[in-house]
C-alpha cells in the first residue's frame, strides 16, 4: 500500500450506536442516532416512544446502544423525558442530559400535546424528531409530517397526500424556546455541531433530522445520504436554527437553489405525479423558501 | 399533631410525609385541593420535591413513570376522566414494575358531566395491575399513603389510594398527622436497585417476544401475590409505630352476624350505622369494608364470612352486562369453598345518588325475606 | 470497540432469570447481519484516499478504521450501498455475493 496517511474523520471515532440492529438497508434513522450519540457521548439517557427505533434497537433482553433507554408510550416521549430529569436531580444527577427521541408521528402527531406542554414549560430536555415522513412502524400510512403529493399506504395514488406538511419548527418557535435546528443526516458535521450547541443550552430544545426512509419512499437504500442532501439544496428541507424562537439563522445557504423535480423523481412514493403537479409543488417549496428567507433577514 | 383536614388534603399530608419526589398532577374537580396544597408544599419547600404541572393526566402519569424509573419516589393524584385518559399509561406502570403511588376520588364518568361519587372510574382499571385501596376516612387516606409508598416500592408494583367524591374528600375531620421522623422510621427511602442511569445502561421496555413476555407477567401476579400478606404485615408495623391498624378488610360486629353487609369506601361508615340500629331491632347484622380490592382478600373474606347465613354485597359501580364488581369477586372468593351461601348482588348510589341507614336497611330486609338471590342485579333506589 | 463486547445470546432457562421489567442487559452483536446481505462492498485501496467518507456514512457501523485504512466488517455490513455510492473516488465496487 501507499504512503503513510492519516485517515481523516469528521466525526469522533467512538461509538455507542452497535452493529447487529434490526434496521432495514441503507436507513436514515440509524445514521441519525449515531451521529447525535456521537455529539452527546455517554451520559444521557434516551426516551424512545413506538417508532421505527423501537424496533431498531433490538428485542429484550438485548439493545444496540451503549446509553440507557426508556421505552415509553408513543405519545409521551417528551414529558417522559421531562419526568426522568425531575427524577434523576432528585436523586442526585444533575449531568445527565435527557433527550426524547421520536418519530415524526411521535412528534407531529399524537405527541405534540406533551412536546407543547413541554416546551412552554421550558423542560430541560433535548427532543429530537428524526423525520421520516410517515408511520414506518407498523407499514408507511401517512402522518402530518408526510409531504404534499406523497404516496402511502393511507394514502394511495388515485388518492395522494393533498395537504402539506405541518410546519413544526413554526409552532416550536411559536413556544419561545431557547434552540430549534434542522438537521439533515446528509450533513453530519453539520447535525453533530447543532447537537453539540443543544447539549451546552438549558431548557427546551428541539432538533428535526431528515432521515430518508428507503423501506417507505420506495428509494435505493444507497440513495439514503443523496436524497438528504438533494432536499437541502433544494430547500425542501432548508437546514436552518432558530433562537428563542424569534432569531432564525439559515446554516447552508444555497447559491443556486436546484429544482425539485430529481429528487422527487428518485422516489417510488413521488412516481404518479404529472409534471404540473410536480411544478406546484416546485412553486409551494419557492413560497416556503422565500418566507424563511424573509424570517431570517428579519433581523 | 391533630389537624382538622379535608380528605383531599389528607392526601397531600401522605404524599409529604412520605418525601414524595417527584409530583405531576392536572387538577380536576374534586381532587383540585390535594394539587392545590402539594404545589404550595413545593414551594414553600415544606416539601423537597419537583412538582412537573402537565398539561393533562396523561403527561401526569408519564412524568411518574420517567421519574420513578430515574429512581425517584412519585406521586400522583387524579379522579373519573382524569384517571381514565391515563389508562394506558397504568399498564406502562405496572408491567414496568413503576412503583408510584396515586391518590384517586372516586367520581362517576360521564357522560352526563357528574362530579359525584362512584367507583366506575377506578374499578375500570382494575386490570391494569395496580394495588388498590378503598379507604372510609381521612385518618386513613392519610395513613394509607405512607403505607403504599413501602408497600409498592417493596414489590415493585404501583398503588392506587382511593376516596369518595366529597364524602371524603372536601369533608373536614380530625386527623392525627404523625410527626415526620417517626414516619421516616417507618417508610425508608427508595432506593431501587435497577434504574434508568447512563453509568449502567440498560433498554427498559423494549420489543418483547412471546419467548419472554409471558414469564414478565407471571412474574407480576406472583409479586403481586405477596402483596396480602405485606399489607398487613406493614399494617402492624404501622400499628406499632401509630396505633392504627392498617389490613385488607376491616370488619364490624361479623363474628356472630346473620347477614353480613359487605361494602368499601365510605358507604362503609354509613352500613355501620345501618348495623346498629338494625342489632337494636334484633337482626344480628355485621360490615365487612373491604378495603383492598387488589389484590382481592379471598381468604380473608372467606374466613370472615364463614359463619354467616346470608351475604349482601352493595356496589357503588357497574360492569355492564354482568354484576356489580364487589359483588363478583365476592362470589369468586367463595366458589369453591361455600357454595350454599347465598350472596345477593346490589347496586345502589351511581352516580353519587345518597346511600342511607335507610337504605341498608332495605337491602337487609330484602335479602331476609328471599332464600336465595332471584334477580342478577338488586337495584335500590332507581325510580322506576 | 466492539470486538471486547459481549455478542452471545442471551438464554433464559427459567422464569426466575428472567429480569422483573423487560431490559436489555446484551447488546444486538450476536445478530450478525452479514447473511441480509445481496451485494458487498469491496474496496480497492490503490485509489483510496483515505477521507473517511464511507465510515461516516454507514449506517450499520460496518466500517471501521484499521491502520488508518477503511475496512468493511463482513459480519455485520448489510450490503446497502451508501460507501460505493458516496465514496469520491468511486473504490468501493458492490459485488455479487457468492452464496
Ligand atoms: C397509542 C398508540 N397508537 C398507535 C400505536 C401504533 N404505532 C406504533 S409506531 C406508530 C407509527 C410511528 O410513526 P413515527 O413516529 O413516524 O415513527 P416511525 O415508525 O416512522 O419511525 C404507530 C401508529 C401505538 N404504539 N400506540
Ligand atoms: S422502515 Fe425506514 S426508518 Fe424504519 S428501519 Fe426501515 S429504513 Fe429505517
Ligand atoms: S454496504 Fe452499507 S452496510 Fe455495508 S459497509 Fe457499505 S455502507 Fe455499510
Ligand atoms: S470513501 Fe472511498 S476514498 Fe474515502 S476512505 Fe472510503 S474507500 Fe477510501
Ligand atoms: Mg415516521
Amino acid at each position: 500500500m501507499k504512503k503513510e496517511k492519516k485517515m481523516k474523520l469528521s466525526l469522533p471515532e467512538e461509538e455507542l450506536m452497535n452493529s447487529g440492529h434490526l434496521a432495514c438497508q441503507g436507513c436514515g434513522a440509524t445514521l441519525a442516532m449515531r451521529y447525535v450519540l456521537k455529539a452527546l457521548g455517554q451520559k444521557v439517557a434516551l426516551c424512545i416512544p413506538a417508532c421505527c427505533w423501537s424496533v431498531i434497537d433490538g428485542p429484550f433482553p438485548y439493545s444496540s446502544l451503549d446509553v440507557p433507554i426508556f421505552h415509553c408510550a408513543f405519545e409521551t416521549a417528551a414529558v417522559s423525558a421531562s419526568g426522568v430529569k425531575a427524577g434523576l436531580e432528585m436523586v442526585g444527577d444533575t449531568e445527565t442530559t435527557v433527550v426524547a427521541w421520536a418519530g415524526d408521528g411521535g412528534t407531529f402527531d399524537i405527541g405534540i400535546q406533551a412536546l407543547s406542554g413541554v416546551a412552554e414549560r421550558n423542560d430541560d430536555i433535548i427532543y429530537v424528531c428524526y423525520d421520516n415522513e410517515a408511520y414506518m412502524n407498523t407499514g408507511i400510512q401517512r402522518s402530518s409530517a408526510t409531504p404534499y403529493g406523497a404516496w402511502t399506504t393511507t394514502t394511495p395514488v388515485k388518492h395522494f397526500k393533498d395537504r402539506p406538511k405541518k410546519d413544526m419548527e413554526a409552532i416550536m418557535a411559536a413556544h419561545r424556546i431557547p434552540y430549534i435546528a434542522t438537521a439533515s443526516i446528509g450533513y453530519p458535521e453539520d447535525l453533530f455541531r447543532k447537537t453539540k450547541k443543544a447539549k451546552e443550552i438549558k431548557g427546551t430544545r428541539f432538533l428535526h433530522i431528515y432521515a430518508p426512509c428507503p423501506t417507505g419512499w420506495k428509494s435505493r437504500p444507497e440513495d439514503t445520504i443523496k436524497l438528504a442532501r438533494m432536499v437541502v439544496q433544494n430547500a425542501t428541507f432548508p437546514l436552518y436554527e432558530i433562537e428563542w424562537g424569534e432569531k432564525y439563522t439559515l446554516n447552508i445557504k444555497l447559491k443556486e437553489k436546484k429544482p425539485i423535480a430529481d429528487y422527487l423523481k428518485i422516489q417510488g412514493r413521488f412516481r404518479h405525479l404529472t409534471e404540473k403537479e410536480i411544478a406546484s409543488m416546485q412553486e409551494e417549496v419557492d413560497k416556503k423558501w422565500q418566507r424563511l428567507l424573509s424570517l431570517v433577514n428579519s433581523k | 399533631m391533630k389537624k382538622v383536614i379535608m380528605g383531599n388534603h389528607a392526601l397531600s399530608y401522605g404524599a409529604m410525609l412520605g418525601r414524595a419526589q417527584v409530583i405531576s398532577a392536572y387538577p380536576i374537580t374534586p381532587q383540585t385541593q390535594v394539587v392545590e396544597l402539594l404545589s404550595e408544599m413545593c414551594a414553600d419547600k415544606t416539601l423537597d420535591a419537583k412538582f412537573i404541572k402537565v398539561e393533562s393526566e396523561h403527561s401526569a402519569m408519564a412524568a411518574c413513570l420517567g421519574a420513578s424509573l430515574a429512581g425517584a419516589r412519585t406521586f400522583t393524584a387524579t379522579s373519573s376522566q382524569g384517571l381514565t385518559l391515563m389508562h394506558e399509561l397504568l399498564h406502562w406502570a405496572s408491567g414496568g414494575r413503576l412503583p408510584v403511588v396515586m391518590g384517586n376520588i372516586n367520581r362517576a364518568m360521564a357522560p352526563g358531566w357528574s362530579i359525584w361519587s362512584d367507583q366506575n372510574d377506578s374499578l375500570s382499571q382494575r386490570d391494569t395491575g395496580w394495588i388498590q385501596f378503598y379507604c372510609c376516612s381521612n385518618q386513613e387516606v392519610l395513613d394509607t399513603v405512607i403505607q403504599a409508598f413501602k408497600v409498592s416500592e417493596k414489590l415493585l408494583i404501583p398503588s392506587m389510594v382511593v376516596l369518595d367524591a366529597f364524602s371524603l374528600s372536601h369533608t373536614y375531620e380530625v386527623v392525627d398527622v404523625p410527626e415526620q421522623e417517626k414516619v421516616d422510621a417507618y417508610l425508608p427511602p427508595f432506593k431501587p436497585q435497577i434504574k434508568i442511569t447512563p453509568d449502567e445502561p440498560h433498554a427498559f421496555g423494549g420489543l418483547t417476544s412471546p419467548e419472554h413476555y409471558f414469564e414478565l407477567r407471571y412474574k407480576l401476579q406472583k409479586d403481586m401475590e405477596k402483596a396480602p400478606a405485606l399489607i398487613e404485615e406493614t399494617g402492624k408495623e404501622y400499628e406499632k409505630m401509630f396505633g392504627r391498624y392498617l389490613g385488607l378488610v376491616d370488619e364490624y360486629c361479623c363474628d356472630d352476624a346473620d347477614i353480613i353487609l359487605i361494602t368499601s369506601g365510605t358507604v362503609g361508615s354509613t352500613a355501620r350505622v345501618a348495623a346498629e340500629e338494625l342489632r337494636q331491632e334484633g337482626i344480628r347484622a355485621g360490615n365487612l369494608r373491604i378495603k383492598a380490592f387488589r389484590p382481592f382478600p379471598f381468604e380473608t373474606v372467606r374466613n370472615i364470612v364463614k359463619g354467616a347465613e346470608k351475604i349482601a354485597v352493595v356496589d357503588r359501580n357497574i360492569s355492564y352486562g354482568h354484576h356489580g364488581m364487589f359483588y363478583e369477586e365476592v362470589k369468586s372468593a367463595l366458589y369453591g369453598h361455600n357454595d350454599s351461601l347465598p350472596v345477593f348482588g346490589f347496586i345502589a348510589g351511581l352516580g353519587g345518588r345518597d346511600i342511607t341507614p335507610s337504605t341498608f336497611k332495605e337491602i337487609t330486609n330484602y335479602a331476609l325475606k328471599k332464600k336465595k338471590p332471584e334477580e342478577e342485579i338488586i337495584w335500590i333506589g332507581v325510580k322506576r | 470497540m466492539k470486538k471486547n463486547k459481549q455478542a452471545q445470546k442471551i438464554v433464559f432457562k427459567s422464569e426466575k432469570d428472567v429480569p422483573l421489567m423487560p431490559m436489555s442487559i446484551g447488546t444486538m452483536l450476536h445478530n450478525k447481519t452479514g447473511v441480509w446481505r445481496n451485494i458487498k462492498p469491496v474496496i480497492d485501496l490503490d485509489n483510496c484516499i483515505q477521507c473517511g467518507i464511507c465510515w461516516k456514512f454507514c449506517p450499520d457501523v460496518s466500517i471501521f478504521v484499521e491502520d488508518e485504512w477503511p475496512v468493511v466488517d463482513y459480519v455485520y455490513c448489510k450490503g446497502c450501498g451508501i460507501c460505493a455510492e458516496e465514496c469520491p473516488t468511486k473504490c468501493i465496487a458492490m459485488v455479487e455475493e457468492e452464496k
